[in-house]
């Protein structure tokens, strides 16, 4: 009898376990840390087609400089704390938690325990060290070393056992947790020796085999074909599952095609070659927006993003470069009065309803109303008022001729150019506009549209320009991020950039306000600190701001789990949750 | 149909098309900067003839402007207010040749409806007026380029037509070395070379002569095929033995014979070189915002959106076709007048 019942009991329990082992979708690794993922569950299988704007350069996270080679290393890596791009906040990646120091220069992470690489190489604190380690090297030259320098010297990175890391700065610094979204942990185990020889630099690039790549991300390396796509299969030791315990990521392939053109790209979506479409204009929604029903995709107006389109003037210091002519209108653009009448006679709703149909909001500063947490609410939104634009110009001492030209205090006629990138229509757009605009008042505007490298050569290096239209769109929506446009000695403080000592009053109170933001650890001080910097933006008008567009995104209907947001990678910073049904 | 009456008939027409784009500002009821912000990409304006209760027009009428949002064109028509097409209407000061000033449009309607017989632009600019206007720029930049082309052509290949020789090969393999030259590129280096403060105008002229000047090689080779059997007749070689100096005979006997063929390239070239000219602004390369070249109308096509939902931007290209069409009619009338007129 006892055998009997002992011979059920394990067939019973063999049963169970035999059930259990079924149903889930994938067999689960002993003594593991998973992240669980908040989201319904969806079905394993089948593939996603992507297009990419242009082929990626490399696959090397540390030297990689354009988008499409970081859209494609963001499905194959994974980093310490990551920004959740839906809430904004940060979140445990592969550190499942950490400590900060009371003087908020110390952060400790406590890294998952058996999590393991994509070629199934256990992950630990040596490769943290070691990533760190080629990110801050001068010589690898990595574009993510000056995130990692706080109060002027690089972090420091110490091991404090196989699973705990501590990273140590400088000085406190406020953002310091959101420094570690998007730095790739990179596997010590393959680019040790690479490192050491020297050869680093052509490591990773997309034509390597594919089992010399190994990472932490959702996907792993499959194929590439040259010109045409670049193939990511599951990664079978992914450390994150969903509520139900299934391992992530549900797809288990991914496609990126290589389509040049935003028109091209548009084309595919609608004929149901790519699944998911974003970074498009206006108009092109308007022409998906009309076969919706019947062709199976849906389409998405996010609101305002992050990206702020702006004109600004150049208010540098007469150099060797700029001829004289450009010194001379250079009285004018240093006019307060001169800026501020621009600003009330530019058409933003115009802009708006003609250039983005409507699908884009007005701005007067350089924080968006897709930015919730950094907004200020109080910041004056004047109408456009051709007459008030009169007042001031006569208020600083210009006059019209009798047919309607505008005269400056010394006589002569008020005229000059606006570059713009030939390659971006819209700007192109929103510079006619304003031409048309500023005509009424009596100006001469040109517009010329350059080639963008060499616009940017004359904007940042020659100064050879005088007037401008450009966007600006950070990947975060911290200020943090943006210190090198508002800092006067910053590379991309675009008006008059890398001073070295502040030209006017109002930057050096700026330079003072970014400096002590950085170091405040209160979010309400710091917002109350970066308000006063919109403040100045808008009543100095070193840049006019213009609009804001909407984020616009696409997605077929059988992708499940599509939830687009409005910080990049706006629809697949979730890749690992997708499905198709 | 014989060839004088072609070429007549084509002359005419052409006289005709000619006095219309000069005197666009008369013909046109909008300036072709003028923006309507509230109408951008909106379709050709119907011209009624019947109200909504049925009866008769003589004078056709428009309806009041409708918001370019609204989808349905046949709804609502009947309860807007009618405006009629009003003739010899006050509007916008033009200059006629950059001399006369006026004010008097030959048709428009009252404001706040609009006439936009060829629709309107992303920024609600009226395409008629701009196609009108447009054909100042470009033909006047494909006349003057061919006109250039042409003299240097005369000059090159009546040297070297009438010298032979080392001078002969210089200019003529000179020529070769031009029409080998990519000349889109080219093209493209000179602009970005150019400093910002090039006016309109400038850049205008500027893009006439570097068409004119690549293009000298082709007329000149066919003048120095006529030279150089003009200058073997009887009478040149008669007054050359009278003591005639070379500039005479090349100025009273020898080019004379060239017309017949100058006439014929000219009028093979003008369309060549408006066709060059649209081409090169529709690439980005001619006059400037919002300077209304022919090219620049066309230049929005390059987009999907606009491709696929505004047919009526296709209109200046469709509009170009007869012109040319009656271009090259004359110059076909010319060539086979030309033959057939004994030597």
């Amino acid at each position: 009898m006892g055998k009997i019942h002992l011979s059920r009991a394990c067939l019973v329990a063999m049963a169970i376990f035999c059930a259990c082992s079924a149903a889930r979708a994938y067999p689960q690794q002993p003594s593991e840390d998973r992240m669980i993922a908040g989201t319904a569950s969806g079905h394993a299988g089948g593939r996603l087609v992507v297009a990419l704007r242009s082929e990626p350069k490399t696959l090397n996270p540390a030297l990689a400089l354009d988008e499409p080679s970081r859209d494609v290393i963001r499905c194959l890596t994974a980093d310490l704390i990551h920004i959740n791009r839906g809430s904004l906040e940060t979140e445990p990646s592969l550190a499942k938690s950490w400590n900060v120091s009371r003087d908020g220069r110390q952060y400790t992470l406590q890294l998952r325990h058996g999590v393991r690489f994509s070629d199934g190489q256990p992950f630990n604190a040596d490769d943290v060290l070691f990533s760190f380690q080629l990110y801050l090297d001068e010589k690898v030259d990595s574009s993510q070393r000056d995130l990692l320098v706080v109060g002027g010297k690089p972090i420091t990175v110490v091991k404090v056992d196989d699973y705990t890391v501590r990273f140590e700065l400088a000085q406190a610094y406020a953002a310091a947790e959101r420094l570690f979204d998007s730095i790739a942990i990179l596997p010590r185990h393959l680019l040790q020796n690479t490192y050491q020889n020297g050869s680093f630099p052509q490591a990773w690039s997309l034509s390597m085999p594919a089992d010399q790549f190994a990472g932490l991300g959702p996907f792993r390396l499959k194929e590439y074909v040259a010109g045409q796509r670049v193939v990511l299969e599951r990664n079978p030791y992914y450390w994150k599952a969903d509520r139900a315990g299934n391992q992530l990521p549900y797809l288990n392939e991914v496609t990126f095609l290589f389509v040049p053109s935003e028109d091209a790209q548009v084309i595919r979506f609608q004929s149901g070659d790519t699944d998911v479409l974003s970074r498009f204009s206006a108009e092109n929604f308007a022409v998906l927006q009309k076969q919706q029903s019947e062709k199976g995709y849906h389409l998405d107006d996010l609101g305002a993003g992050l990206e702020y389109n702006f004109l600004f003037f150049n208010l540098n210091d007469p150099g060797p470069n700029v001829p004289p002519e450009i010194t001379k209108k250079q009285a004018w653009f240093q006019d307060l009065h001169f800026r501020q009448a621009v600003s009330a006679a530019i058409d933003r709703e115009g802009i708006v309803r003609l250039v983005y149909s409507g699908r884009a909001t007005p701005i007067w500063d350089q924080v968006t109303p897709g930015n919730k947490l950094w907004l200020d609410a109080n910041i004056a939104h004047p109408p456009r008022s051709q007459d008030r634009a009169r007042d001031l110009l006569k208020s600083a001492g210009f006059s019209w001729k009798s047919d309607g030209a505008l005269l400056d205090p010394h006589g002569d006629h008020v005229e000059f150019s606006i570059l713009t990138s030939s390659s971006n229509a819209q700007r192109t757009k929103i510079a006619t506009i304003v031409q048309d605009d500023l005509s009424q008042l009596g100006m001469t505007v040109q517009v010329v549209p350059l080639e963008f490298r060499a616009m940017v050569d004359r904007l940042l290096n020659t100064h050879n320009y005088e007037a401008a239209v450009m966007g600006l769109v950070s990947g975060d929506a911290d200020p943090t991020s943006e210190m090198n446009v508002w800092l006067s000695s910053g590379e991309t403080h675009l008006w008059h950039p890398r001073q070295e000592k502040p030209a006017t009053p109002w930057e050096s109170e700026m330079d003072r306000l970014m400096q002590r933001q950085l170091v405040t650890l209160d979010y309400s001080k710091r917002k109350h600190l970066y308000d006063r910097v919109q403040e100045i933006v808008a009543e100095e008008l070193p840049v006019i701001c213009l609009v804001s567009p909407d984020i616009l995104v696409g997605g077929a209907n059988r992708v499940g789990n599509f939830r687009p947001a409005i910080l990049v990678p706006y629809a697949l910073w979730n890749i690992e949750e997708l499905y198709v049904q | 149909m014989t060839h004088q009456q072609t070429l007549v008939s084509s002359v005419a027409v052409l006289t005709a098309f000619s006095c219309v784009i000069i005197f666009a500002g008369f013909f046109a009821p909008y300036d072709f900067a003028a923006q309507d912000r509230d109408t951008p990409f909106a379709p050709p304006t119907t011209l009624h003839f019947v109200d909504a209760s049925g009866s008769f027009h003589i004078c056709p009428f428009v309806y009041g402007s409708r918001d370019s949002a609204s989808t349905s064109p046949n709804a609502e028509a009947a309860s807007e207010q009618s405006y009629p097409l009003q003739w010899f209407v006050p509007g916008t000061p033009y200059k006629i040749a950059g001399v006369f000033t006026s004010h008097v449009h030959l048709f428009g309607v009252e404001k706040p409806a609009r006439i936009f017989l060829m629709g309107s632009d992303a920024y609600g600019r009226d395409q008629f007026s701009r196609f009108l206007y447009g054909g100042q720029i470009s033909l006047l930049a494909g006349l003057i380029a061919a006109i250039l082309s042409v003299s240097i052509g005369i000059l090159a290949g009546g040297i070297a037509g009438y010298y032979g020789g080392w001078l002969d090969g210089i200019l003529m393999r000179g020529g070769e070395l031009f029409l080998a030259l990519p000349w889109l590129y080219l093209l493209f280096a000179v602009r970005a070379a150019l400093p910002l403060h090039i006016s309109q105008w400038q850049v205008f002229l500027l893009l006439i002569s570097v068409m004119g000047l690549i293009g000298w090689a082709r007329p000149a080779r066919l003048i120095r095929g006529v030279v150089l059997s003009a200058k073997e007749r009887n009478f040149v070689l008669a007054a050359r033995g009278f003591g005639a100096s070379d500039a005479y005979l090349l100025r009273r006997h020898v080019l004379p014979q060239t017309y017949a063929v100058l006439l014929t390239q000219i009028t093979l070239l003008v369309p060549q070189y408006v066709l060059a000219e649209v081409t090169l602004t529709f690439l980005g390369l001619g006059v400037g915002e919002p300077m209304p070249s022919w090219g620049a109308l066309l230049s929005s096509l390059q987009q999907y959106s606009v491709l696929s939902s505004y047919w009526w931007m296709f209109l200046p290209a469709l509009l170009l076709i007869p012109l040319f069409v009656v271009f090259y009619a004359a110059a076909d009338a010319l060539q086979e007048l030309h033959k057939s007129v004994p030597l």
